[in-house]
């Protein structure tokens, strides 16, 4: 088990206060300056090094991704920061915690990231929903700028940085890099056709690199501690401390930091309480927020939860939110949940998605009162295939993922309802 | 959005919110948002905005707060906007109300994470007091929605009533805060459960157990 003392997150349960003085007495805003005298170059070597990849979901290397920006930005198109803290996937619940129990840890992590990539500015795009953290955020960031860590001469670096807070209003998709982008600029929420990435031409057309809360949160302990330190956790290619997020049918779901790639059984076993009902109850689990297929009882057990060792359970690691089931529950329905959650959160701007999600989950309902003929279950899965794939964004592919996970581990249990139903159809043949 | 209600009639919203303007302490904070997007980009405001103007006519009508078209015309014409561009922002986000509501909005999660524990009693809990998806209560006190996850999901199941969370529910819990919220009184906010803070293991913390009392410094043992 991850000592505390390697924990990022020391205060992530707010049992102690989120403020400035109290961060700094944790070690946060401990000489930025010299972090920075570095130089920019440096700290992007430093977290290539580290092995630190995206924590948002998709798990680009974060290093890399900085290294994207323009080196000598115009002054009439200045860089930007935006950091992603429109956390709403089911299942995700990490962000939250960093923003209103050590919001500076992302506050210092922008000015640091922002200097590395010479940006002018971040912008922290908050979910709307998330109401009592942004006002914590808002009060964290005007702490900052009230001690001359944000703002000209921030930090008494010699750069001048400018950190705002966005509160979006409801919409999944913004979650999206450029729906992001578009949300920021004062429009609906959708994605946009990618060349140009948002590196070229992002907020406002100006450069862009959109990061995860995490990511952007952990860069000033890395930096502190050294790539080595966090390159010691976790196995090749998937290094670091991360957070997980367990919820559903353990005994106790918490939010807790761990090493990369611990097995997933210890992981329940140490900090939730086990399974409710027992191991022999595990019923499956999607590993890493709704948008990742659902894995089997007996294959996720054993599992490393990190981006390889769930990608080989033919899954992914997404935002490490594990929602567990046990043998308790519908599966159907809690797929067909999901889905109906896509459908809401579809923007509608492709036509495979935004009729999609509907006729997809409209077919899951039927599925899961075996009011279906076994043939649909066929014409379902070949639906979410012409789906996936075939539109600007991922949200089509991440509402069909669930969906064949469900037919691919479950299809006699979708089978056993619609023979249950009487066969209606059946006797018709 | 899809389920999106009836827009009230024009002719009366127009009568009662024709002349909407910031109230002095709301037309201070409005300049203030402005100045967080570059010169030019003021356009970029206008989320922040409508949802000031949401709240102000919540303040005004004692409710949580709605969009009347003549107040979002408000808002576009600040911001030098077609209104179309400001509706369809308004149109677009769930958390803009595009109908009255009541003075609280309960809003259940009912994704899965909520749904396998047990978002289906916080409903029953709602009904049970009456309310009714998607309506308000004839008392105008209650207005019941089903919204999708609120990233709350290692404290389900949730349910979010104006602006603040509660968290660990059950059936009895979730009357008892309708009780409260009905009887004037202001619950407390976040988990339910004596026995748990935020979001660690019920019972208490697994991991910094140190934190719980004092703020330590873990830098010590590097």
């Amino acid at each position: 088990m991850l000592a505390d003392k390697d924990r990022i997150f020391t205060n992530i349960y707010g049992f102690q206060p989120w403020n400035l003085k109290s961060a700094q007495a944790r070690g946060d805003w401990d000489k930025t300056v010299d972090l920075m005298k570095r130089g920019q170059d440096a700290i992007i070597e430093e977290i290539k090094a580290s092995g630190l990849r995206g924590r948002g979901g998709a798990g680009f290397p974060t290093g890399l991704k900085w290294s994207f920006m323009p080196k000598e930005p115009r002054a009439d198109r200045p860089s930007f920061l935006v950091i992603n803290a429109d956390e709403s996937e089911p299942g995700s619940c990490k962000d939250r915690e960093i923003i209103r129990h050590d919001p500076h840890k992302l506050i210092e992590g922008a000015l640091i990231a922002g200097f590395a990539m010479r940006a002018r500015a971040a912008y922290i795009y908050i979910r709307g929903e998330f109401i009592r953290e942004a006002e914590t955020l808002f009060a964290a960031v005007q702490e900052a700028y009230d001690a001359g860590l944000l703002g000209k001469n921030a930090a008494k670096s010699g750069y001048d940085f400018d950190v705002f807070v966005h509160r979006g209003a409801g919409a999944y998709i913004c979650g999206e890099e450029t729906a992001m982008i578009e949300s920021l600029e004062g429009k609906k929420g959708q994605p946009r056709l990618k060349p140009p990435f948002p590196a070229g031409a992002g907020l406002y057309g100006c450069p862009t690199t959109v990061n995860n809360v995490e990511s952007i949160a952990v860069v000033p302990t890395i930096l502190r501690r050294g790539a080595s330190w966090f390159s010691s956790f976790g196995r090749e290619n998937n290094k670091g401390t991360k957070l997980f997020q367990i919820s559903g049918h353990v005994e106790r779901p918490c939010v807790v930091e761990e090493e990369m790639s611990i097995p997933f059984r210890e992981l329940i076993d140490k900090h939730c309480g086990g399974i409710r009902g027992g191991w022999d109850n595990l019923l499956a689990v999607i590993p890493g927020g709704s948008s990742v297929p659902l894995v089997p009882a007996a294959e996720i057990m054993d599992a490393p939860m990190d981006f390889d060792g769930l990608k080989a359970v033919g899954s992914g690691l997404g935002t490490a939110a594990a929602i567990v089931m046990d043998k308790s529950t519908d599966v159907v329905q809690a797929i067909s949940r999901i889905s109906y959650f896509y459908k809401h959160e579809s923007c509608g701007q492709c036509t495979p998605c935004r009729e999609g999600t509907g006729w997809m989950w409209r077919v899951m309902e039927r599925l899961r009162t075996g009011d279906a003929d076994i043939s649909e279950i066929d014409t379902l899965f070949d639906v979410t295939k012409q789906v996936e794939g075939h539109t600007i964004c991922a949200l089509g592919d991440a509402a069909a993922w669930p969906i064949q996970g469900l037919i691919k581990h479950f299809r006699p249990e979708i089978e056993r309802r619609i023979h249950e139903n009487g066969g209606a159809l059946e006797a018709a043949e | 959005m899809a389920d999106a209600p009836q827009i009230p009639d024009e002719a009366e919203t127009r009568a009662r919110w024709g002349a909407f303007a910031w109230t002095a302490e709301n037309a201070d904070k409005a300049k203030g948002v402005i100045a967080r997007y570059p010169a030019g980009r003021q356009r970029s405001a206008v989320m922040p905005l409508l949802d000031l103007a949401q709240r102000q006519v919540g303040a005004e009508t004692q409710t949580q707060g709605w969009l009347p078209v003549p107040v979002i015309e408000y808002v576009a014409s600040q911001l030098e906007m077609p209104f179309i561009r400001a509706y369809e922002v308004a149109t677009f986000y769930t958390m803009y109300n595009m109908a009255p509501v009541g003075r609280y909005h309960v809003q259940v999660c009912g994704t899965t994470p909520c749904l396998l524990r047990g978002s289906d009693d916080v409903m029953a809990a709602c009904k049970n007091r009456g309310m009714v998806k998607g309506k308000t209560t004839p008392d105008g006190l209650f207005t019941l929605t089903e919204v999708e996850c609120m990233g709350t999901c290692t404290n389900a199941p949730m349910v979010q009533i104006n602006d603040d969370n509660y968290e660990d529910l059950d059936f009895d819990r979730t009357a008892a805060i309708l009780d409260a919220l009905a009887a004037g009184e202001t619950p407390k906010a976040g988990t339910q459960l004596a026995d748990r803070h935020t979001s660690e293991p019920q019972g208490g913390p697994t991991t910094l157990v140190e934190m719980v009392k004092a703020n330590h410094d873990y830098r010590k043992a590097w």
